[in-house]
């Protein structure tokens, strides 16, 4: 460990306070791990590694699979992700290179608020705003014509995986966007010129630099925007028809980890079903951690690839 | 040098615990009045916290702090001793009782009915369902509105050939229980392969968070059917079904057809007031209703809590009651409320009747 300047008393204790934190922040998340380990042994012991591999929930005969619920979260983060990368990123390159200077100011602030709207509030608009017109101007015509094709096949309810999904992705995109805002902001300038002083247009400026430069910190903000919509609950389970079954249509319900725990565990009753919320719990936490420690790895080796590249 | 900085780090760590730890000592012993806590069911919650008010109103001194956890966090509470009183929607089971350190009181405060409520255009409150059409919606095995089993039971009534949109609740509730207490008791099939609880494994349906979860389903899908507590029903106005009950016929829920459901089980009830109203006998029963209980210890640990328990409970099944229907809850009838109050008489501490 590296250290300030000696015998200073004052720069020690605030090491040491610092110090404190740090380790009691990674205390915390060792105690969660550990406490929710404890906590669904129970779940673990009975059912084993068919927790993850089974669709039945069924609280009075007390068997339990998490699959339904894992399936809908990874499928409606995704569908999220899909929507709200290429809205963010856009949105991003457009505000700091494009837009006119009045124009910069309203629209980044205005898009950076939608991530202090609270997301039960997210979940009433969807359900009051979003579903209904989602239902009729979209998924009824495609369902009719399309729905040969088994990701849009009806019928068309309301709630469903895509309304959760589109939901999340208007949630994700303000994290994404400002992170990519951020991003790109530190190109430097004499790059960007160089390329349009060799002749080249915004686009390959823009390919260029972004290529180049951008694409990890692009990536970690997707990453950002991916964990947010894995442990969302009250909006998603406001939306996405708490089904817990697997269907391929997008238009039909589904359900979610984070939503069964907060929907289930008030009222669960029985020390197996209480065990078997909190292992959706730890599944949940698992799931994020691999995802980040999945990401850390790609960005790593992005990043070495970025520098050579330059 | 840094070792006595450590100890004087140290010094000052802990003068900043113990000021904490005494200011979080400070309210708790600055309040000299008569506490009581509990926990548990949510359903009646808006009744307990106007009953609480008024009471501790007109006994200054005394004061009620009840957290509407759900029923079974109330279950567990009262089981830990952690609360003074717990409320449920669902009588306590064998299991439950068996882990408990001392007999229990199960004491009815209300009754709660279950309404069933659609959405189709044209048609108002009053469509006829009886139990068994009830149950294939709900295990799919109807799936059309125009179903001959649904029009021959309401001739004249346009139905539409629109899909049945199932809904129910998500969460785990008292109301679910009632609702597939009902189901269960009403069809075989429905118990073999589904059963009751707070939350079951539906065989299809969107499921709603909430009696707004469910009414939001039905309300916006047109062609939907679900349920909701009595009284979300009336206070939204949902257009809410007529079930043939155990007399054949055909009954709206309202607050006096839950009563009236109450009253005809009044004579059959056991002593522990464990008992599910569902399909209960009388003519103006309306079949899908519950009791909701405060659990209260037998043998109180505590002289003076235990007294002013047992006047609060006599109280609330009394004077209490009148507030329950502005509140949209049915009281409980009179032949009820007497075997109750024998109950409540049984309460001791040491041996030592609290009744007054």
């Amino acid at each position: 460990m590296r250290r300030g300047a000696p015998g200073n008393p004052k720069d020690a204790l605030f090491e040491r306070t610092t110090a404190v934190f740090a380790f009691g922040v990674l205390f915390l998340a060792v105690l969660l791990f550990a406490l929710l380990v404890r906590e669904s042994l129970p779940s673990i012991r009975k059912f084993g590694a068919a927790f993850l591999v089974t669709g039945t929930w069924d609280p009075v005969a007390e068997s339990f699979g998490a699959l339904p619920f894992l399936y809908g979260t990874v499928v409606s983060s995704f569908i999220a992700l899909l929507i709200a990368v290429p809205l963010a990123v856009g949105s991003a390159i457009f505000i700091n290179e494009f837009a006119p200077e009045w124009l910069k100011a309203p629209v980044g602030f205005l898009a950076e608020l939608l991530a202090a709207v609270p997301s039960v509030i997210y979940g009433l608009w969807g359900i009051f705003v979003l579903v209904p017109v989602l239902r009729d101007y979209l998924m009824k015509p495609v369902a009719d014509h399309l729905g040969w094709i088994p990701f849009f096949r009806g019928p068309v309810y309301g709630p469903s995986m895509l309304a959760a999904g589109m939901l999340l992705s208007i949630m994700i995109i303000p994290f994404i966007l400002s992170v990519s805002r951020e991003v790109l902001a530190t190109v430097p300038r004499i790059q960007k010129e160089a390329v349009l002083s060799l002749g080249g247009t915004h686009w390959e400026m823009i390919r260029i630099v972004i290529g180049q430069h951008c694409i990890p910190g692009i990536f970690g903000a997707t990453v950002l925007g991916l964990g947010r919509a894995l442990g969302e609950t009250m909006a998603v389970t406001m939306v996405i028809g708490n089904r817990p079954d697997i269907l391929l249509s997008i238009f039909q319900p589904g359900h979610s980890m984070a939503g069964a725990i907060a929907n289930e565990f008030t009222e669960a009753t029985g020390e197996l079903y209480l065990s078997a919320l909190v292992e959706i719990g730890l599944v949940l936490f698992l799931l994020t951690f691999v995802v980040n420690l999945a990401a850390k790895g790609i960005l790593k080796t992005m990043v070495s690839r970025a520098s050579r590249g330059i | 040098m840094r070792n006595t900085m450590g100890k004087r780090n140290g010094r000052q760590l802990g003068i900043i615990l113990a000021t904490l730890v005494f200011a979080w000592t400070i309210p708790a012993m600055a309040s000299d009045s008569l506490n009581i806590t509990g926990a548990g069911a949510t359903f009646p919650y808006p009744l307990y916290s106007r009953w609480f008010y008024e009471y501790s109103n007109s006994h200054p001194g005394l004061r009620f702090n009840y957290q509407s956890i759900g029923s079974g966090g109330g279950v567990k509470q009262i089981t830990a001793g952690t609360v003074d009183f717990g409320a449920s929607d669902a009588p306590m089971n064998e299991d439950e009782l068996a882990r408990i350190s001392g007999p229990i009181f199960h004491i009815p405060t209300a009754i709660g009915s279950v309404a069933v409520v659609y959405n189709l255009k044209g048609i108002a409150s009053g469509l006829k369902l009886t139990p068994e059409v009830l149950v294939d919606i709900y295990i799919g095995k109807i799936v059309k509105w125009n179903d001959s089993r649904i029009a021959s039971l309401n001739p004249g009534a346009r139905l539409p050939a629109a899909d049945i949109v199932v809904s129910h609740r998500s969460d785990g509730s008292g109301t679910t229980d009632i609702f597939t207490n009902y189901l269960s008791t009403v069809s075989t099939e429905w118990r073999a392969k589904i059963g009751r609880g707070k939350s079951v494994n539906w065989p299809v349906g969107l499921g709603g968070k909430g009696n707004e979860g469910v009414a939001g389903v039905v309300r916006q899908i047109p062609g939907a059917i679900g349920y909701v507590e009595l009284a979300y029903a009336m206070q939204n106005r949902m257009t809410a079904a007529a079930l043939r009950n155990k007399e054949g016929n055909y009954i709206l829920p309202t607050l006096d057809s839950t009563s009236a459901a109450a009253a005809g089980a009044a004579k059959t009830m056991p002593a522990d007031f464990r008992m599910s109203l569902v399909d209960a006998p009388g003519k103006g029963s309306y079949p899908v209703c519950g009791l909701t209980w405060l659990l209260v210890y037998k043998e109180q640990r505590d002289e003076a809590k235990g007294k002013a328990l047992v006047d609060f409970l006599k109280w609330a099944i009394r004077d209490g009651q009148k507030m329950n229907a502005p509140l949209l809850y049915a009281p409980l009838p009179k032949p009820v409320v007497e075997k109750v109050d024998k109950a409540i008489r049984q309460i001791n501490y040491k041996g030592k009747s609290l009744y007054r």
